[in-house]
C-alpha cells in the first residue's frame, strides 16, 4: 500500500538535512530563517498551487451546509430512477441542476454527501496527524535524548510496531474499540506515529552531544527543560512538513479503513464510505466510485504538493531533488 | 553471510513474540464474546458457557496465551471458530493467491517505476522529468481500491480485456497486480529520481565522462548501479505498507487471499482465524526485511564489509 510514500523520502532528507545544518539556529537566527523560509515558499509556484488547492478543499468543508445543494443523508424520492436505479449527474447533461453529481442507491445526491465527507476526511486527517506528532516526538526525542534502557525499550517497541502491517493493526483497533470518528482519530494516530518518532529520534541523535546543549547543561538546566526548550525547537521545520505531509497520509488511511467497511459507519457520508457502497453499482452507476475517489485523491495531492514545497522551502538544499 | 542471517533470524524472535503478546491482548479485550460467536445467535447462556470452558475462553489471560503459544510452537495454529476447519489448512489454500498478487504488485513497481524515475532523472529540469513527475505526484496521491474499480471499469466493462474478477489465469492476475502496484511504482520512480540525481554529481561519474565513455554506458554501468543501493534500502521501509495494501486489493477484485481471510476474521470474531493471519503477515514482513537486508549486503560491497 503506497499510504506513506513522501515520509520515506522525508526520512532520507531529514538525515542529511540534519548533516547539512552545520550551525545550530539561535533564536534570532531563527526568525530570519523563517522569514527566508517564507520567501521561499511564496516563490514556488507549485507549492503556491498546493496550498491554494488545500484552502479550497478546507473552506468547502467548513462550508458545507451553505454550499450542499441538499441534505446529505436525506433520500430522495425522484433521486432514484422508476425502476430503482441511481440517477446520474446533470452538471454535463446540463438539463436540470437538482443533483449535479448525481445520486447514489439510496437517492441521496452525491454533491452534498462528498462535500460533508470532506469535513469528515479533514477532522481525522488533521487529528490524527496531531496525534501521531505529538507520540512520535515525544518518543523519539526521549529515547535519543535520555539514552540507556529508556532508548532501548522505546525503540525496541517503535520497530515492533513498524514490522505491523498498518493497516492490519488498524483493523483489529477499530475492531475492538467499535468505529466512530474519535476512535478512527485515536486508531491512525496510535499506529502512524512509529515513522515520525524514526526521524525525531535520529534528528535529536545528532544535536544532543552539541556544544549549545553541553553549555546549557553546564549552566545548570534540567535534562528535560534542556529537552523542551533548547533541542525541541530545533526540530521544528521537521514537525512542520510532517505536520503536512502526514494529513495526505491519515486522509488516505481514514479512507481506506472506511473502504473495508470498519471506519467512520453509515449514514455519516465519508469518501471510503461511499465508495465502498458505490463498488456494487459501478458498472451501472460509475460516478459512485469516480467522483469521491476523485475528491480523495484531490485531498491529498494538495496536502502532498504543499508539503513538498514546505520541504524545499525549509531546507533549500533539498531542492527539485525530491 | 551465513552469520548475519543467523543473527538476523534471531533478532527477529523479539519482535513476533511481540507481535504476539500485543495481538493476543488485543483480541482478549475485544468487546465481541467470541464464544456466543461460535455457538451462534440461537445457543441457550449454558451452551454458550460451556463452549467458553471448552476453548479455554474463561482462563486468565496469560494462560490462554501460554496455552496458545504452547500449541503454535509445535506448529498447531487451532482450529478457525466459524468455518471449524485447522487455521493452518486455511493459510495454506490462501497463501499461493496472497504471494501470487505480492510478487505481480512487486513486479508491476520496479518495472514502471525505476526506469521512469532513471529518466526523469537524466532529463532533470526537461518536459519529460516535469510530466512524469507530476503524474508520480499524482499516483501516489490516488486511493489504491479506487485505481482498482477505475482499472475494472475500463478495461474490465467498457473494453472487456481482462476478467472481472476470478482467478485462475494469467490475464486474471493483471489488473489486481497492476491496482497493487501503480501507487509504488510513483513513489518508487519519485525515489529512483532523487537516488539518481545523488549519483549523478558524483566525481566518478565524471571521471568516466572525461575518459569519453558514451553517456549511455554512463548511465548504465556507473550510475544505475549505485543508484539502485538506496532503492533496496527503501524497499524495506515499502513492505508493511504494501501488505496493508494487498489487503484492500483482494478487497476490490474479491481475490481469496490471507487479506480477505483476515478481513473475514476480524469480522466474525473468529479468534484464531485473527491470530493466524496478524502473525502470517508479521512473519511475512519480517522475513522480507531480512531478505532486503541480505540483497543490499550482496548489490553494496561497503554494507557487506560492515556486515562481517
Amino acid at each position: 500500500m503506497k499510504l506513506d510514500p513522501q515520509r520515506k523520502s522525508i526520512a532520507e532528507s531529514v538525515t542529511e538535512q540534519t548533516a547539512n545544518q552545520s550551525d545550530v539556529l539561535s533564536a534570532s537566527d531563527q526568525t530570519s530563517y523563517m522569514a527566508m523560509a517564507w520567501r521561499r515558499l511564496r516563490r514556488d509556484r507549485t507549492a503556491m498551487f498546493g496550498a491554494a488547492l488545500v484552502i479550497i478543499i478546507v473552506v468547502s468543508a467548513l462550508l458545507a451546509p451553505l454550499l450542499s445543494p441538499h441534505d446529505p443523508v436525506e433520500q430522495f424520492r425522484d433521486g432514484l430512477t422508476p425502476d430503482g436505479q441511481p440517477v446520474p449527474g446533470t452538471l454535463f447533461t446540463g438539463s436540470d441542476l437538482n443533483f449535479p453529481l448525481g445520486t447514489d442507491a439510496n437517492g441521496r445526491d452525491l454533491l452534498s454527501r462528498i462535500l460533508y465527507g470532506a469535513r469528515i476526511s479533514l477532522l481525522v486527517g488533521v487529528l490524527a496527524n496531531l496525534l501521531a506528532v505529538a507520540i512520535g516526538t515525544l518518543m523519539g526525542s526521549v529515547a535519543a535524548y535520555f539514552g540507556g534502557w529508556l532508548e532501548t525499550i522505546l525503540m525496541r517497541f517503535t520497530d515492533m510496531m513498524m514490522a505491523f502491517p498498518t493497516l492490519l493493526l488498524a483493523m483489529t483497533l477499530v475492531a475492538i474499540l467499535k468505529p466512530s470518528v474519535w476512535i478512527i482519530i485515536l486508531v491512525i494516530g496510535a499506529v502512524y506515529w512509529t515513522w515520525i518518532a524514526r526521524v525525531i529520534y535520529g534528528q535529536v541523535l545528532a544535536l544532543r552531544d552539541r556544544e549549545f546543549v553541553i553549555a546549557t547543561r553546564a549552566l545548570g538546566a534540567g535534562r528535560l527543560f534542556t529537552l523542551f526548550h533548547h533541542i525541541l525547537p530545533q526540530l521544528f521545520p521537521t514537525i512542520i512538513v510532517w505536520g503536512t505531509l502526514g494529513i495526505a497520509t491519515n486522509v488516505m488511511l481514514e479512507a481506506s479503513l472506511s473502504y473495508l467497511g470498519i471506519g467512520v459507519q453509515p449514514p455519516t457520508p465519508s469518501w471510503g464510505g461511499m465508495i465502498q457502497q458505490g463498488q456494487s453499482f459501478y458498472r451501472a452507476a460509475p460516478w459512485l466510485v469516480i467522483f469521491p475517489g476523485l475528491a480523495i485523491m484531490l485531498t491529498v495531492f494538495a496536502f502532498n504538493l504543499f508539503g513538498d514545497g514546505l520541504r524545499d522551502a525549509l531546507d533549500p538544499s533539498q531542492r527539485g531533488r525530491n | 553471510m551465513l552469520t548475519l542471517l543467523a543473527r538476523r533470524l534471531f533478532q527477529a524472535i523479539p519482535v513476533l513474540f511481540g507481535i504476539s503478546v500485543i495481538t493476543f491482548v488485543l483480541i482478549y479485550y475485544l468487546p465481541a464474546d467470541p464464544a456466543r460467536m461460535y455457538a451462534g445467535p440461537s445457543a441457550t447462556v449454558a451452551t454458550v458457557t460451556r463452549i467458553r470452558h471448552e476453548l479455554g475462553l474463561d482462563l486468565p489471560l496469560w494462560e490462554q496465551y501460554g496455552r496458545y503459544m504452547q500449541r503454535v510452537l509445535s506448529g498447531d495454529l487451532g482450529f478457525s471458530y466459524r468455518k471449524q476447519v485447522p487455521v493452518i489448512d486455511l493459510l495454506l489454500s490462501r497463501i499461493p493467491y496472497t504471494l501470487a498478487l505480492i510478487f505481480g504488485g512487486i513486479f508491476v513497481e520496479l518495472l514502471i517505476g525505476l526506469p521512469v524515475g532513471l529518466a526523469s532523472a537524466v532529463a532533470r529540469g526537461q518536459w519529460t522529468d516535469r510530466i512524469g513527475m507530476f503524474i508520480a505526484l499524482i499516483g501516489v496521491s490516488a486511493p489504491p481500491f479506487w485505481l482498482g474499480l477505475l482499472l475494472l471499469y475500463w478495461l474490465g466493462y467498457l473494453i472487456p480485456i481482462f476478467p472481472l474478477g476470478g482467478t485462475g489465469s494469467f490475464m486474471h492476475l493483471v489488473l489486481p497486480s497492476l491496482t497493487a502496484g501503480l501507487g509504488g511504482a510513483a513513489w518508487y520512480a519519485r525515489m529512483m529520481r532523487s537516488s539518481t540525481l545523488d549519483i549523478l554529481s558524483a566525481d566518478y561519474i565524471r571521471t568516466a565522462r572525461a575518459k569519453g565513455l558514451r553517456n549511455i554506458l554512463v548511465i548504465l554501468r556507473h550510475v544505475l548501479p549505485n543508484a539502485l543501493n538506496p532503492i533496496i534500502t527503501m524497499a524495506g521501509l515499502d513492505i508493511p505498507w504494501f501488505i496493508g495494501g494487498v489487503v484492500l486489493v483482494e478487497r476490490v477484485f474479491d481475490w481469496p487471499g490471507v487479506g480477505r481471510l483476515a478481513v473475514e476474521a476480524i469480522e466474525t470474531v473468529d479468534v484464531p482465524l485473527i491470530l493466524g493471519t496478524v502473525i502470517f503477515t508479521a512473519l511475512v514482513v519480517v522475513l522480507s526485511g531480512i531478505v532486503i537486508d541480505l540483497v543490499q549486503g550482496f548489490a553494496d560491497p561497503r554494507i557487506r564489509h560492515d556486515m562481517q
